[in-house]
């Protein structure tokens, strides 16, 4: 008996195979799953059926992957290496069977998935975009381990098969199809006559073209190698993030040699799979989902959102929203203010959507609203209007009266704490922070603040509609700067602080960037803007004790704003950053890194102290999605445990001894991981 | 009172609300929006200010002279377009440069008569998306090249190909012209010019007058009808630009007449403007306006059409207007406001001559006297599409719409609002604003 997996045959003598996990909603492939797929293998092979097809009973998708829960389990490389060639074994029979076989594709078909449908002769998939067929595994630290780094090029041909494990890109139904992942991509109602047809009818399966072989030949190898090393080292450095080369290395040895080439890849993907890296990716990963079960869909309903303010962020919010299926209108004092927030929203639909059809309606759901009457009908309502406590107050006080009585009511705002705000109200518990990141269509996270008084159904509510927008929700206390400002800022301060003692800008952002953000905070300050770094610093310093640099007020007296007014602590031409003068022979101080690091792992230990946020877990998801600090670190408090406290803890000391109190370690050291 | 005798027998039909995007001049390529874009930018922001989701209407109803090749029964694909869903039902209706009025008719009939308590009509039309199309000769080559197998048919075809296949026939042109008297529009105006002695220092001082008009409007806010556009690239449309604020007659009179070449009268500046843009009407049964305590911005109680010689179809107005008066035994002091819309200047001045022209009146109408003047000063009063724009599926509902504004404003009571119609036509609409037997 098998408790996930059931065959049925049909009379034309084909075999159908249906994956439905008994504990899971999605499909994955883990030791017990796979083992019963063996059996069942073995049973198909002696019924010598016409055809076989692998489906899926689920409506999400085909198999999501493999169980990346057990990676967490894996105790050392050599059990990770027999799990793969345990896997490599059971493909095997399957791609070796003398009748034909195929995978019958919908939804997700990912990594491990994937790799199970390529051991199939055939693939067959729904040609929508709802389907993504892929090989994510880079972004786990990994590659594909089952078997998908071998027949992968031998189906689509290296440079394409390369290109899809390094960026671990996923593809629609009908994308895969160009690139001959699948052999037919049609729309769902065909599906089960397509799979039928291929079987019956045995056409020659895929193979790529010469164009597609020769770059593996042995005397291009290296060539391509160092060309691939040179790209990936664009988007990821080498001791940041070791996988992709790893995978480039081991195809470069192995391109011309299967047998050796399935070995190859046991032995690297059991590495990978054990190192700090891979580890912590797959904690942001659990982090990841930890943020998405914040937020229950069932909780809210909402059909029409409103948003008051077309400025960058309002305007943002409500294409979103737009992009996202919700009937949206953005309201604003006049027109003038409204058309540019349009314009981006046009385009921001023309590259998500791409389809003119599609384009075409979320435009259609995208309402401009001088008039404000799209207030009695929303279900959800965001204010994003410029950082005023008095204009915020005024504006309630006109909504409240008219909003529908079970509209969510949320602001975006940043910074002022939602006890100020939601004074204004008749009823002050419905007032909800949903603080959104700058750029809104890139940043996934969402804060849903909460002051002492607000409705905690109402808090629900709106990490709700964060997932219903597809973001991911962080629960965080109203407080100064609520969660990731309130870390960041000590941060942009302290480089700030170096530059004033005469630290390049360059070297400051090099150090940050080596140890694994993003973008410098140098940069990141000009980004985002200057006058806005200094309104949240100041209101910052009203209620915890930070220093603004001086040097920070007088460059927003000069005019000079960061990326936006062309000029910051670098020059801008064009949005584009103009490489500064060089600073030949200078060494930067030793403690650099840290004294930009250590300010942003106190101020987090601070928020941990006072609760901003429920668990450090949920702290270092938040900063990981809010900023991008350092995936592959797995958060800043998981980078404090990995260090050491104690390490930390003297680093901190000596600092305070040289820098001053800016140092002071919080009073939370003496209580983390206590409790 | 026993109810008047009235083409719209039965419930009375309610304007709720209205809205048109401004009228875009038509400058060559095709604008930044297709009919079905101009009406939805009309449209939504209608919809979004009612207290009724969208769903809520029994139909929607668009009048077009010409919509895109992706736009095929428009009326259907605006409603969708506007979210009203999929069970609103949607149509078209074409009566050139009335086909906006046509529709309004449509409507209140549907109201009228109980088919519908809740209609949104009106027209759309981007002039500057009317397509080029190949020559019959240049389709017939089409066909035969598909036809041609092997390389010397297909080289034999090749060498029948001829320059003048190439010339491409504007589609707004042929639309422009009639095919039963072979005369441009602009002809019939030259016609008219000729039948009522209207010259050109006339015409022109009219064109200056519209222009005059709307300017006045626009200044004091009389337009609040127009919905700003938002183009994709995020431009902001938010003025009908076909207004000329310092044209005058000195200006006018330098253009060379467009129509009859050399000696004709009628010019660029003296006709409407070639424009693209949308009007809508929230039209509305009493059990509706109860249902969603809807505002009333008056009522339609009567429609007209009339046919005559299409060389003369400018006068279309006097033969439509006319009967409504009869048929509600109204003296042409009793209306407080005109539309009649400016398909050309000299075609306005003619349809005021020949509605009191003794001969005119006698022979084309029958009377026995005729009609008492009416005022220049109630006639068109914030302008006309010769300042604003005439794009040719969508004036019908302008000028119905702006009627009621004008009424509203000044607190007058009944208004016509009439046009005329290529190939011979007229269309008048009696509207009326307070009482009503609800």
């Amino acid at each position: 008996m098998s408790k996930h997996w059931r065959r049925e045959k049909d009379d034309d003598g084909i075999i159908w195979l249906h994956f439905d996990h008994a504990d899971s909603g999605t499909n994955v492939l883990s030791d017990e799953t796979l083992e019963e797929l063996s059996d069942q293998l073995v049973k198909i092979e002696q019924a010598h059926p016409i055809g076989l097809v692998i489906l899926s009973d689920k409506a999400n998708g085909f198999i999501a992957g493999a169980d990346i829960k057990g990676f967490t389990r894996v105790k050392d490389t050599k059990e990770a290496h027999s799990i793969i060639r345990r896997a490599h074994a059971i493909f095997k029979r399957l791609e070796g069977f003398s009748f034909p076989t195929l995978a019958l594709i919908h939804g997700f078909c990912l990594g491990g998935g994937l790799e199970l449908a390529l051991a199939c002769r055939y693939r067959v998939a729904r040609e929508d975009e709802g389907t993504r067929i892929g090989l994510p595994e880079v972004k786990l630290g990994l590659f594909p381990g089952f078997g998908g780094s071998v027949r992968s090029m031998n189906l689509i041909g290296h440079l394409p098969a390369l290109n899809m494990m390094l960026t671990g890109r996923s593809f629609s139904g009908s994308a895969a199809r160009r690139l001959g992942l699948v052999d037919m991509a049609v729309p769902e109602r065909h599906l089960l006559t397509a799979a039928r047809h291929m079987i019956l009818e045995r056409p020659e399966p895929h193979r790529p073209t010469w164009q597609q072989k020769f770059p593996g030949g042995a005397p291009f190898r290296p060539l391509v190698a160092a060309y691939l090393k040179r790209e990936v080292g664009k988007k990821a450095r080498q001791d940041h993030y070791p996988a992709p080369y790893a995978l480039i290395d081991h195809w470069e040895r192995y391109a011309d040699r299967p047998d050796d080439m399935y070995a190859s890849e046991a032995e690297k993907v059991a590495e990978l799979i054990c190192s700090e890296t891979a580890q912590n990716l797959i904690r942001v990963f659990f982090l990841q989902e930890q943020l998405k079960s914040q937020g229950r869909k069932s909780d809210i309903a909402p059909k029409h959102v409103h948003v008051v303010g077309g400025g960058v962020m309002g305007g943002d919010i409500a294409a979103w929203c737009a992009l996202k299926g919700f009937t949206v209108t953005l309201q604003d004092r006049g027109p003038e203010f409204l058309n540019r927030a349009m314009g981006r929203a046009y385009s921001l639909f023309k590259k998500k959507l791409k389809k003119p059809h599609l384009v075409q309606a979320a435009a259609d759901r995208l309402i401009p609203d001088v008039g404000g009457t799209g207030v009695p009908k929303a279900d959800v309502i965001i204010e994003a209007i410029f950082e005023n406590v008095e204009a915020k107050q005024a504006l309630y006080k006109d909504l409240e009266p008219r909003i529908k009585k079970d509209a969510l009511l949320c602001t975006n705002t940043s910074s002022i704490p939602l006890e100020l705000l939601n004074v204004a109200l008749k009823n002050p518990k419905r007032l909800v922070g949903l603080h959104f990141f700058n750029p809104v269509a890139k940043m996934q996270l969402i804060e849903i603040v909460s002051a002492k008084n607000t409705d905690k159904k109402e808090a629900k509510r709106a990490a709700a509609f964060a997932r219903h927008i597809d973001r991911l929700p962080l629960p965080v206390r109203s407080s100064p700067g609520f969660l990731v400002n309130r870390i960041l800022m000590p941060y942009l301060l302290e480089a700030v602080q170096l530059l004033d003692e005469q630290v390049p800008a360059s070297f400051i952002d090099n150090a940050a960037m080596a140890f694994g953000m993003p973008m410098g905070p140098i940069e990141l300050a000009d980004t985002v803007g200057l006058d806005i770094c200094l309104a949240v610093a100041d209101k910052l310093a009203e209620d915890i004790p930070v220093q603004v640099p001086e040097r920070l007020r007088e460059m927003v007296q000069k005019g000079s704003l960061g990326r936006k007014s062309g000029q910051g602590f670098y020059r801008y031409a064009k949005g584009k950053k103009q490489k500064p003068t060089q600073s030949q022979g200078y060494v930067p101080p030793r403690d650099l890194t840290d004294r930009l690091i250590l300010r942003m792992l106190n101020e987090a230990v601070a928020c941990l102290r006072e609760g901003v946020v429920e668990s450090a877990d949920m702290l270092d998801a938040g900063v990981i999605f809010g900023t991008g600090f350092a995936p592959f670190r797995g958060g800043p408090m998981h980078y404090v445990e990995n260090r050491g406290l104690d390490d930390i803890r003297q680093q901190l000391e000596k600092m305070e001894q040289s820098q001053g109190g800016r140092f002071v370690a919080d009073k939370g050291w003496e209580t983390l991981f206590t409790s | 009172m026993a109810s008047p005798k009235t083409n719209l027998k039965g419930r009375t039909v309610y304007v709720v609300d209205g809205s048109r995007t401004p009228f875009l001049k038509v400058q060559g390529p095709p604008g930044p929006f297709r009919a079905s874009d101009l009406a939805v930018q009309a449209g939504r922001a209608l919809l979004a200010r009612q207290p009724f989701e969208p769903d809520a209407l029994d139909e929607v109803i668009l009048g077009c002279v010409s919509s895109g090749p992706d736009e095929a029964n428009i009326g259907r694909i605006v409603a969708l377009r506007l979210g009203c869903g999929h069970k609103v039902p949607g149509w078209t209706v074409q009566r050139n440069c009335a086909s906006a009025m046509q529709s309004l008719d449509c409507a209140a009939q549907n109201i009228a008569t109980g088919r519908s308590d809740l209609v949104l009509a009106g027209g759309t039309e981007a002039m500057s998306h009317h397509p080029l199309l190949l020559s019959e000769q240049m389709v017939a080559w089409l066909a035969a090249w598909n036809r041609a197998r092997g390389l010397p048919a297909r080289l034999q075809q090749l060498g029948k190909l001829r320059a003048g296949h190439f010339k491409p026939i504007i589609a707004l042109m042929r639309g422009l012209r009639d095919p039963i008297v072979g005369m441009s529009m602009g002809q019939t105006a030259e016609v008219l010019a000729d039948k009522f002695g209207v010259s050109r220092e006339e015409m022109d001082a009219y064109a200056v007058e519209s222009h005059k008009r709307l300017a006045r409007a626009l200044e004091k806010g009389w337009m609040d009808e127009i919905e700003p556009m938002y183009g994709p690239d995020g431009t902001l449309y938010q003025q009908d630009e076909g207004l000329r604020p310092d044209t005058d007659i000195t200006k006018l009179g330098r253009l060379k007449p467009f129509f009859d070449r050399t000696v004709g009268k009628v010019t660029a500046g003296n006709s409407s403007q070639v424009t693209d843009g949308a009007a809508l009407l929230l039209l509305a049964s009493s059990t509706a306006v109860k249902k969603y305590k809807l505002p009333v911005l008056g009522r339609i109680t009567d429609c007209q059409w009339a046919g005559l010689n299409p060389e003369w179809m400018g006068l279309g107005p006097v033969h439509a207007m006319l009967p409504l008066l009869q048929r509600h035994n109204l003296a042409v002091s009793d209306i407080d406001y005109w539309e009649i819309n400016e398909a050309f200047a000299t075609q306005v001045l003619a349809c005021q001559r020949a509605w009191t022209c003794k001969f005119y009146t006698s022979r084309q109408l029958g009377l026995d006297k005729p009609m008492d003047p009416i005022d220049p000063a109630r006639l068109n009063v914030d302008g006309g599409a010769v300042s604003i724009g005439h794009p040719v599926g969508t004036s019908g509902t302008r000028i119905v719409l702006h009627l009621l504004k004008v009424l509203q404003r000044e607190d007058a009571k009944r208004g016509i609002a009439s046009i005329c119609i290529g190939g011979g036509q007229g269309g008048a609409m009696l509207v009326e604003r307070e009482g009503g037997d609800s």
